[in-house]
């Protein structure tokens, strides 16, 4: 039998995919996997199980034998219940028939809108550090990815004249995501008025990734897409996965202008068809029962948050206390040694799992994210772990 | 503050000051003088245990006892439930609505023990009716703690 191998042509990956580099976080991971008895920090999901009701739901849908496809834009209740939501909560009005789209977690939504708007040869800016979908979702769409460096002294909130600075002829989007994973960093309303005038000006398209927005612990300030001028050039991207707790359902959904929501259908329709059915039963009754429990989770978090920021400064880690999502980025820089290093001999030496900074960008370089959607045990266990790794140097 | 101290402590009592002090933002004396102030003002009544009475030896019955009861024309059911709750085999009373008046917690432990204060304790007091007696069986859920907890489910150790 030949040997298939050499049968092989040598291109058969495609150029763009080949210099899209492995999720940092997948190479960590492995690590982890490695040692026993790990105590983590390096987690990106909430710790509680999807509250009950929610669950609950979902069994009930299975057992009444809704088990097909929906709409390819998903349940028209369920979207009527999404405008619903995003209305009271952030302001925008956008119609359930044509202005929105569910789909399988935000990560497809993020998927679609760049495939939906990108040419050959785009640019679009993102701020870095950041999570690690952005830069290799631009590129997987053929666009080319332009990071704006966010900074420890501005809180990691994107400075809008950095990036005024990187725009060109060929920019044609801006990505946000504030409460930022891995920052926990939130922009003020003067901050994303100022970005808004830019896109504006420039006429460049926002995606405005909102996954952590209600878990925002201080002075939350409206979205991006009710700003003057910015509905018809902002996709409004959310999901319930962080603040309902239901990331293995894996349900998302994206809210724009009707030309660029149907052009993400046509994607979505072609490849995905539509999200999960037991899923969007779930999202359903998240919208209208879950806030309750969300509160809870929320009120839970913020004094975790309370405490690991406190623990992380007594340490000797300087940790800014973040005013949303779950996590907070310490700077270890002081330490001498890098990222990867601290996070590696931190493993080995005291078995906590911290993700290194660079995992989000070049620019994480010095600091360590910890998720505090870990029990409060857990933290308490892990920094008092850590402290004993600091003293030891 | 305080209410958000007394949801910790209906969760877990046992929370040492400094925790809930570094949760709320707080220092530790702040929390160790409200939730004085709480005993004192006697809003915090107690601290108890919620058992898994199944993993201990002793033998132990407990019944909800539905207590249909005359009214008296002055204090109507206030009497004959103050009445009851001095038994210390006693564990809670409720007036609730619908078809008796009070539903009230026994413990014992055994059958006969519990048997003899409903027909030798309870049924004598004045004003009592009639009563309905229910041996609780097993126990699912107690002060909002589940007894048989679901098992662990173990997350990614890392994630992005």
């Amino acid at each position: 039998m030949k040997d298939s191998k050499s049968v092989r042509s040598k291109n058969r990956v495609a150029e763009h995919i080949k210099t899209v580099p492995k999720s940092g976080i997948r190479d960590f991971f492995e690590l982890v996997n490695g040692v026993k008895g790990v105590v983590s920090l390096g987690i990106g999901e909430p710790d509680f199980v999807t509250p009950w009701r929610i669950r609950e739901a979902a069994i009930y849908s299975m057992e009444k034998g809704q088990t097909s496809y929906t709409s390819n834009l998903g349940l028209l209740s369920l979207r009527k219940n999404i405008c619903n939501y995003v209305a009271v909560n952030y302001g925008v009005n956008y119609r359930p028939e044509n202005e929105c789209i569910v789909t399988v977690g935000v990560s497809e939504a993020l998927d679609l809108i760049m495939r939906a708007v990108i040419n050959p040869g785009d640019e679009v800016i993102y701020h870095e550090p950041c999570y690690v979908s952005y830069k290799a979702e631009i590129t997987m769409a053929h666009g080319v990815p332009v990071a704006v460096e966010t900074h420890e002294e501005d809180g990691f909130a994107l400075d809008p004249d950095e990036l005024e600075k990187k725009i060109t002829p060929k920019t044609k989007m801006i990505v946000l995501n504030f409460p930022c994973n891995p920052t926990g960093a939130t922009l003020t309303l003067e901050q994303k008025q100022r970005i808004a005038e830019i896109a504006v000006k420039h006429d460049l398209l926002v995606i405005s990734d909102e996954i952590y927005s209600e878990l925002t612990y201080e002075n939350a300030t409206a979205s991006i897409a009710s700003l003057p001028g910015m509905r018809d050039r902002t996709i409004f991207l959310h999901g319930f996965s962080k603040a309902f707790a239901m990331t293995g359902f894996r349900i998302g959904y994206a809210c724009g202008p009707e030309d660029l929501i149907d052009a993400m259908m046509k994607i979505h329709q072609y490849s995905m068809l539509c999200a999960a059915i037991t899923a969007q039963r779930a999202a359903e009754e998240a919208l209208i029962s879950g806030t309750p429990d969300m509160e809870r989770m929320k009120e839970e978090y913020r004094q975790r948050r309370n405490v690991i920021v406190k623990r992380m400064n007594e340490i000797g880690l300087p940790c800014m206390m973040p005013k949303g999502a779950f996590y907070v980025f310490p700077r270890i820089r002081d330490t001498g040694m890098k990222s990867m290093e601290f996070a590696t001999r931190l493993l080995n030496e005291q078995k906590v799992a911290v993700v290194p900074g660079t995992a989000f960008g070049p620019c994480g370089e010095g600091y360590v994210r910890c998720s505090y959607a870990s029990s409060m045990d857990e933290i308490i266990e892990a920094t008092d772990k850590i402290e004993k790794f600091i003293k030891s140097l | 503050m305080e209410k958000e101290i007394l949801r910790l402590l209906m969760d877990n009592a046992r929370m040492p000051a400094e925790e809930i002090a570094a949760r709320l933002g707080v220092s530790a004396a702040e929390v160790a003088a409200a939730i004085k102030k709480l005993e004192v003002t006697n809003v915090i009544k107690g601290y108890t245990a919620v058992v898994n009475e199944e993993s201990l030896d002793e033998n132990r019955v407990m019944a909800i006892i539905e207590v249909k009861v005359t009214p008296q024309r002055e204090g109507g059911f206030d009497y004959v439930a103050k009445r009851i709750s001095k038994f210390p085999e006693v564990s809670e009373v409720y007036l609730v609505s619908g078809g008796y008046d009070l539903r009230i917690e026994v413990n014992g432990h055994n059958l006969n023990e519990v048997a003899l204060f409903v027909s030798s304790k309870l049924s004598t007091i004045d004003g009592v009716i009639s009563t309905v007696t229910h041996f609780l069986l097993k126990k699912y859920k107690e002060a909002g703690k589940i007894i048989h907890d679901e098992e662990e489910y173990e997350r990614l150790k890392v994630s992005p």
